[in-house]
């Protein structure tokens, strides 16, 4: 596979390596009164999509960015790469308007 | 006429393309022939008028050339002597050289007399699935009796045994047009493409370039087929940004354009040149052309296996490219107008064709002088031993003949197109499947590939095909650009899959013999889909994975069950197109190579002092260095232990991870990603930390030092240095992308050693450069510094001990590490300084009871590990909330404690599991485990460290070390992991 | 119809004209006791016990294409015992004992072919997990033996002991683990469920689940609505989509994982071989093919195929440890779909909804777990009770932190 790196251009996907779905962004505040529930749900449980997935792959052999891709689990095609750090930041910057 | 015997081989009638002066020798089991260049070693043998080359593979039939290509399934041969002995290769494929040895395969005594051939005695027995009903009683005999026949049958050819001594290479290529095939479609899509400029790579698998162009007797553009190609070929290679690459298949589709491909650089070169033997290519394309032609058919009639039976398309191509006429009297059994070419090509060439027989009702479409013509008429049987003798028609008339060139029709070569799950379509009008609408990712296919069967069509196609590629990437296509005109021919077809009637069996994969008996039975049986069909009776999964076989399998299973082929279905195609060896995709990344070697900063010189190394990882780190006289390593480790503990050690700690935490926000980056605080931490100072995952187990552990406000160093274990930086790295960006905080890893950039015992900071004095105060009162247990050593050398100097002993670890830019090593090491001599090793290294920490990779290994909670305090309630960190789950804090969880034997004389071994006494050694007897253990100097016994439950309770309970594996079961009394120095007070000293 | 000897022999001479159907193919009922959701090693499995061993026959399985499509039809077909955490290693026992009755309990030769299985270690750390793990499986009733260079140089002495990056030092050895014709066990399975009365039903795929006050009362089919007392689910790969009808979310990724064989080749390879430093596990079929593999490609994936990478890193593990290999062709490469947990560890469960059980999360060690995940799931079935060596395999363990990590790889899928 290649992956369209916002700021390296393509690379070949063997110099990333995989986490998961990008969900894992979301991590739950941790002192809420169900935070022992809600960090389960977060930590284990997927909707391992097949179709259009958000997921986190980070540039290993390159540098070192966290990448939130999106790509296809039954065609494999990637529509979407936005750096992890910038979709994090929208995200707080959403939580907190 | 002279001027033809003069040609090696009997069968030669003609020199086709070959050039006739340099003639070669090459041995067949053993018995010398000759040859041409420009032969493959089958057109060679049928030259030579050798039509046997191989058995089947159940039932040992006597098997015959039957391709010209890569589609092959009989022509079998293990090719090369000892350890270059290369089994199963396609003798259809291999470029003949001088002092080629070849020989068949899959037969006990002499390939004419094969004991084997019982089997096809016994076929009614051994019939599709037979192995599934029986060999199952008595229940033993399946592995001591039945197995043990059944798998010395078992395979074609055989692995020399001995390591492959040739080398591969890989290799990476991009493109802005891939043309798979460099036939008459590949040939008209490059040009148009090479022509408009663009960079192109065009890989065909032949040696010689042009696919049927040189098999036919074709005019194009007013040259004959192979002369046109020939051009085409020069003109393509004369342009600078066209690779054309010849003996190369594309073996694979993969996503987003990549595609595998292996070169076969020196097979073909007695006189190997120096390199690799071929090359496993990864080519990212932007776009690619599949113009891979087709591959011919037979039809399924009474032994229509018999050595001399062959495809049609294929005797063309002996005829025409290679001068040989396999059979002295050929007949033709075709159902469509391409197989009478044979019979022309044949006559033209001046060898005789005894009859055509054609299962069409129509009237000849071509005469053919001295051949008895058949329409409308089938052929039911041959005869023949070792070879073809003569045919048997549907009329029940006999016809002599020692080849039969047979066609059932073409198959285009989707196989790329399908590698993406895409699937074939059939079409009736060429009785074929044809590539599907859901390609690849800009795949497109030009030629008989796509079902455009005749000439023109393939050239016109190869030409609209790049034309609609350039106009993709946006070129322009050169001026004046046409197709390249041919002129067309008859293409009519009528399917034929099976003849009605036969006598004897009709085969329909000829490798793994398969009948139409089988698929009638598999079909009886309920195996109806097309993977069960295959799976039950074996079809097309022989080393050619049905390349000729499985279009004609399906064909009878419709028949059968009264479906059309559509509805029928395929099976799926999968990498590779040819078979590929391991050893290319291995490349270089073998022996030594496999994984790169990391050396540590000192190696040299821990090289140069006795130093035995050990892998850790990817290092190699000293694991003891023996002195002279010493002839166990335990005598060695024992001194360096000793030593250290008595006076000062050296160890290079080089390998542990290091990251640079610098940033406003690096303390409170910190106490996110450690269970415990770090942001109270003062500068100066170095803290142990205990790292979780998010689940709430350890992942790891290390010091992390405050060298300024805003920077920090961390440490991590060697085995997770990269982990735990991907980890912080997410952390970083991903979870708290507000915090100002930067890392960096430094695990090579600083070499760091450890060095301990009583005599450390004595040693030390006289390498940390003046002023700096490293006294107890300036320097205390915990401290770091920036500082300078050897005259100025930077470096960092951190008190910190995994011995227990006074230590400090010293760091300094890794350039000098072999040289500090050394000014180390001199300024012990006074002391008596010993180097130690990751050995000596484990029994200190063991008698310290500090935790390593055999604790820490994923499964331990800090409170097992009896660091449960360590896990902040104060703040939130990575871990924190899981860690309180009710499993993870049960009451008999267990805990990290130290063992003794009762018997001071017995070792210890880890991996043994702990069991109350006179208890047996069983699971729910299981109360925890050895975790490491070593022999201590200190105690002069061995220890242990391991988990057990409510260890810290049981301090003074003996249990048993069971080690049933082992057959030892060793009383053993639990104590305290601390087995030396349990207060701390040497390394506060 | 027995099969047997004397059958093939008598077949043999009445040219093979009286074998029957090996199963039926029924058209679906409107009602059954249990539907089984996926025609698999696993689901086949559950069907044949639940009608032999608790008279359970009112049964149907339900599969989208063809039986054995799924994993089943394309592993490696390994057996073995060899786990370490009690929470696995009496289940997989079980299964091994299973396996040696296997043909004799479904009249169908399925090849259990005991030749043992190696699994090589490199550093005195892993010897000393795999004593740990030997003394497990000797404290759960399975075998094992823990091999130095020279046993395991006795045993396969084509390893590279002289040349390696990583040096071979030992192995653990299971003498009773082995390979298994795999088609074949669907098909037993089958053809054994078949004759009981079980409805194997082909091409007959789930769209729905028909969810009536928070019960599971039946699916909906391609080929109609089809209700049921009891709906179990056992569709490996295809977890998550099946699962999401009931509106489910599981701990479970789906991801590929490649597999590959060679031409046939006559005998090198006696046993199983697995270089676990490597990423690659190797054996040989009766056919003569070496069978081998390695890591799953590590990012989710229903595509049921792989990439480059994966390929040459399996085939560099081939090469680091037997170079003899180097001149043998792959002829075929594949990939399948598992069903990742979150600890590597598999489900055999109730659910929250009532009437709807799972069976999943087998990672790629699925196949030498189908008699006992069969066996265990029938008895879930038929009990409503957890079999005993299956009491850990809860879908909701990682809320009380109760997980099963053989390897110690946390909460990521991809690692386990």
């Amino acid at each position: 596979m290649l992956i369209d790196h916002p700021l390296l251009g393509l690379r070949d996907a063997a110099e990333f390596v995989y986490l998961g779905d990008a969900a894992l962004l979301n991590r739950p505040d941790a002192s809420s009164a169900d935070a022992l529930d809600s960090f389960h749900d977060y930590l284990h449980l997927r909707d391992n999509v097949a179709g259009e997935h958000r997921e986190l792959w980070y540039h290993e052999q390159g540098d070192r960015s966290w990448l939130v891709i999106t790509r296809n689990t039954l065609t494999h095609a990637i529509t979407a790469v936005e750096l992890a750090r910038d979709v994090a930041m929208n995200l707080r910057e959403g939580a907190n308007s | 006429m002279s001027d033809r015997l003069a040609l090696p081989g009997s069968h030669r009638i003609g020199h086709g393309l070959l050039s006739s002066e340099q003639s070669l020798t090459f041995t067949f089991n053993g018995r010398p022939y000759r040859a041409m260049a420009g032969d493959t070693l089958a057109s060679a043998l049928l030259a030579n008028g050798q039509q046997l080359v191989g058995r089947s593979f159940k039932y040992h039939r006597p098997r015959g050339i039957f391709t010209a290509g890569s589609e092959e399934p009989n022509a079998l041969v293990e090719l090369g002597t000892g350890a270059y002995r290369e089994p199963n290769t396609r003798a259809t494929m291999v470029e003949l050289f001088d002092g080629i040895q070849a020989s068949s395969q899959n037969h006990k005594g002499p390939l004419s007399f094969d004991v084997m051939a019982i089997n096809d005695r016994l076929s009614s027995f051994l019939s599709a699935g037979f192995y599934y009903k029986t060999f199952m009683w008595p229940k033993a005999f399946w592995e001591k009796l039945y197995e043990p026949v059944i798998r010395a049958a078992a395979g074609l050819g055989s692995l020399s045994g001995e390591p492959d001594p040739e080398t591969y290479d890989k290799g990476f290529l991009h493109c802005d047009v891939l043309i798979i095939g460099a036939g008459a479609a590949g040939l008209s899509a490059a040009l148009s493409a090479g022509r408009a400029g663009q960079r192109v790579i065009i890989a065909d698998e032949d040696f010689l370039p042009g696919g049927r162009l040189n098999m036919e007797t074709f005019i194009v553009d007013g040259l004959t087929g192979a002369q046109w190609a020939a051009n085409a070929v020069a003109e393509l290679r004369a342009m600078p940004r066209v690779r054309f690459m010849t003996r190369t298949t594309v073996y694979g589709c993969y996503d987003h354009g990549i595609y595998g491909a292996l070169e076969r650089r020196t097979d073909h070169l007695a006189d190997k040149p120096a390199g690799a033997r071929q090359v496993l290519w990864r080519i990212y394309s932007k776009h690619a052309i599949l113009a891979a032609g087709a591959t011919e058919r037979s039809i399924a009639f009474g032994d229509n296996d018999r050595p001399g039976i062959m495809l049609a398309g294929s005797v063309r191509a002996y005829v025409n490219r290679f001068g040989v006429s396999p059979g002295r009297q050929t007949a033709v059994f075709t159902n469509n107008d391409d197989g009478w070419r044979t019979a022309m090509d044949l006559v033209q060439a001046g060898a005789s064709v005894s009859a055509v027989i054609d299962s069409r009702n129509i009237p000849a479409p071509f005469p053919v002088p001295g051949a008895q013509i058949f329409m409308g008429s089938f052929v039911t049987g041959t005869q023949g031993r070792l070879g073809l003798h003569s045919i048997t028609l549907s009329s029940g008339q006999t016809v002599y003949c020692d080849c039969l060139a047979v066609t059932g029709g073409w198959s285009p070569n989707v196989h790329l197109t399908c590698h993406q799950r895409g699937r074939p379509v059939w079409r009736e009008d060429i009785a074929a499947f044809v590539p599907g609408q859901d390609l690849p990712g800009n795949m497109h296919v030009a030629g008989a590939a796509n079902g455009s069967m005749t000439l023109t069509q393939a050239l016109t196609s190869g030409h609209a095909v790049a034309t609609h590629v350039l106009k993709e990437l946006g070129a322009t296509t050169a001026p004046a650009s046409s197709a390249p005109q041919a002129d067309e021919e008859h293409s009519g077809i009528s399917a034929l899959w099976q003849v009605p009637d036969c006598q004897g069996r009709s085969w329909v994969d000829l490798q793994n013999d398969v009948t139409t008996k089988d698929i009638a039975l598999s079909f009886q049986e309920g195996f109806r889909s097309v993977e069960h069909l295959k799976r039950y009776t074996t079809l097309g999964m022989a080393t050619d994975q049905g390349k000729t076989s499985n279009v004609l399998g399906l064909g009878v299973m419709a028949s059968l069950n009264g479906k059309s082929i559509e509805q029928t279905g395929t099976t799926i195609f999968r990498p590779p197109y040819t078979p590929v060896p391991i050893g290319a995709f291995a490349g270089r990344s073998r022996g030594k190579h496999f994984r790169p070697t990391r050396l540590t900063p000192s190696h040299q010189w821990a090289e140069s002092h006795g130093a035995t190394f050990v892998e850790t990882g990817m290092w190699m780190r000293a694991q003891w260095y023996a002195k002279s006289g010493e002839t166990h390593w335990r005598q060695s480790v024992d001194r360096e232990v000793t030593q250290t503990r008595s006076s000062v050690g050296i160890c290079d700690v080089t390998t542990l991870g290091k990251i640079d935490i610098q940033g406003a926000d690096a303390g409170a980056f910190l106490d996110k990603v450690y269970a415990n605080m770090f942001s109270t931490l003062a500068v100066g100072k170095v803290r142990y930390g205990l790292m979780l995952r998010e689940d709430g187990f350890v992942m790891d552990d290390g010091t992390t030092a405050r060298l300024g406000d805003r920077h920090f160093v961390m440490t991590t274990t060697t085995a997770n240095a990269v982990s735990v930086f991907r980890h912080l790295e997410f952390c970083r960006q991903c979870l708290w992308p507000e915090l100002d905080v930067h890392l960096i890893s430094a695990t090579e950039q600083w070499a760091q050693f450890a060095v301990a015992g009583p005599n450390a900071r004595r040693l030390l004095e006289n390498i940390v450069d003046a002023p700096f105060d490293i006294s107890n009162e300036a320097f205390p247990f915990m401290a770091c510094a920036e500082l300078s050593v050897c005259q100025g050398k930077p470096a960092r100097l951190f008190r910190i001990s995994f011995s227990g002993e006074l230590a400090y670890e010293v760091a300094v830019p890794a350039r000098y590490g072999n040289a500090l090593m050394a000014a180390l090491m001199k300024a012990g001599e006074a002391f008596g300084a010993a180097p130690y090793g990751t050995e000596a290294l484990g029994v200190m920490r063991i008698e310290k009871g500090h935790a390593a990779g055999n604790e820490l290994n994923g499964q331990t909670t800090a409170a097992n590990l009896g660091l449960g305090r360590m896990v902040s309630q104060k703040k939130d960190c990575i871990g924190a909330v899981l860690s309180r789950r009710s499993q993870m804090n049960k009451d008999n969880a267990i805990e990290l404690v130290g063992f003794i034997p009762e018997d001071a004389s017995v070792s210890l071994r880890a991996g043994a599991h702990f069991i109350d006494r006179d208890a047996e050694a069983t699971l729910d007897n299981d109360q925890g485990w050895m975790t490491s253990v070593a022999f201590s100097p200190d105690r002069n016994s061995s220890i242990g460290l391991g988990f057990i439950e409510n260890g810290s309770q049981r301090i003074g309970e003996t249990v048993v070390a069971a080690d049933p594996l082992r057959n030892e079961f060793i009383p053993v009394k639990i104590v305290s992991p601390h087995f030396v120095d349990p207060d701390g007070e040497r390394l506060r000293g | 119809m027995r099969y047997s000897a004397f059958q093939v022999l008598k077949q043999g001479l009445t040219g093979n004209k009286g074998w029957q159907r090996a199963w039926r193919e029924p058209d679906p009922q409107q009602h059954y006791d249990v539907v089984i959701v996926g025609g698999g090693g696993h689901g086949l499995a559950t069907a044949h016990y639940l009608a032999k061993e608790h008279g359970i026959t009112n049964v149907a399985v339900l599969e989208k294409g063809w039986i054995g499509s799924g994993n089943v039809g394309r592993n490696t077909t390994i057996i073995r015992s060899n786990y370490l955490l009690p929470g696995n290693e009496p289940f997989y026992e079980l299964s091994m004992k299973l396996w040696e009755g296997l043909e004799q309990d479904v009249n169908y030769n399925a090849m259990v072919s005991q030749r043992g299985i190696v699994n090589l270690y490199h550093s005195d750390a892993q010897r000393d997990a795999y004593a740990r793990r030997g003394n497990a499986m000797h404290m759960a009733g399975a075998d094992a033996t823990l091999l130095d260079e020279s046993g395991v140089r006795q045993l396969c002495p084509f390893l590279d002991f002289d040349n390696a990056r990583f040096p071979i030092k030992g192995g653990l050895h299971q003498p009773r683990a082995g390979t298994v014709r795999h088609d074949a066990v669907a098909w037993g399975y089958a053809r054994s469920a078949d004759s009981r009365g079980v409805d194997i039903i082909q091409n007959c795929e789930v769209t729905g689940m028909m969810i009536e006050n928070g019960r599971c009362k039946g699916v909906d089919t391609t080929r109609g609505r089809i209700t049921a007392n009891k709906v179990a689910v056992c569709v490996a790969g295809s977890s998550g989509k099946v699962m999401a009808l009931a509106g489910l979310r599981l701990p479970i990724e789906s991801h590929v994982l490649q597999a590959f064989v060679s031409e046939g080749l006559k005998p090198v390879i006696p046993g199983v071989v697995t270089f676990g430093a490597g990423h690659f596990y190797i054996s040989q079929s009766d056919k003569g093919g070496l069978v081998f593999g390695g890591d799953i490609d590590g990012y989710n994936s229903y595509a049921k195929r792989g990439n480059l990478p994966v390929v040459e890193d399996v085939c560099e593990g081939g090469m680091a440890i037997m170079p003899m290999i180097g001149r043998a062709r792959l002829l075929r490469m594949w990939g399948g779909i598992m069903d990742m947990s979150m600890d590597g560890s598999p489900y055999i469960d109730k659910t929250a909804v009532p009437g709807l059980y799972f069976n999943g999360g087998w990672c790629y060690g699925g196949f030498k777990a189908t008699p006992a995940s069969g066996w265990c799931y029938a008895h879930l079935l038929a009990t409503d009770q957890p079999h005993d060596t299956a009491t850990a395999f809860q879908l909701e363990r990682f809320r009380h932190g109760a997980v099963i990590d053989e390897r110690g790889a946390g909460a990521q899928p991809n690692l386990h």
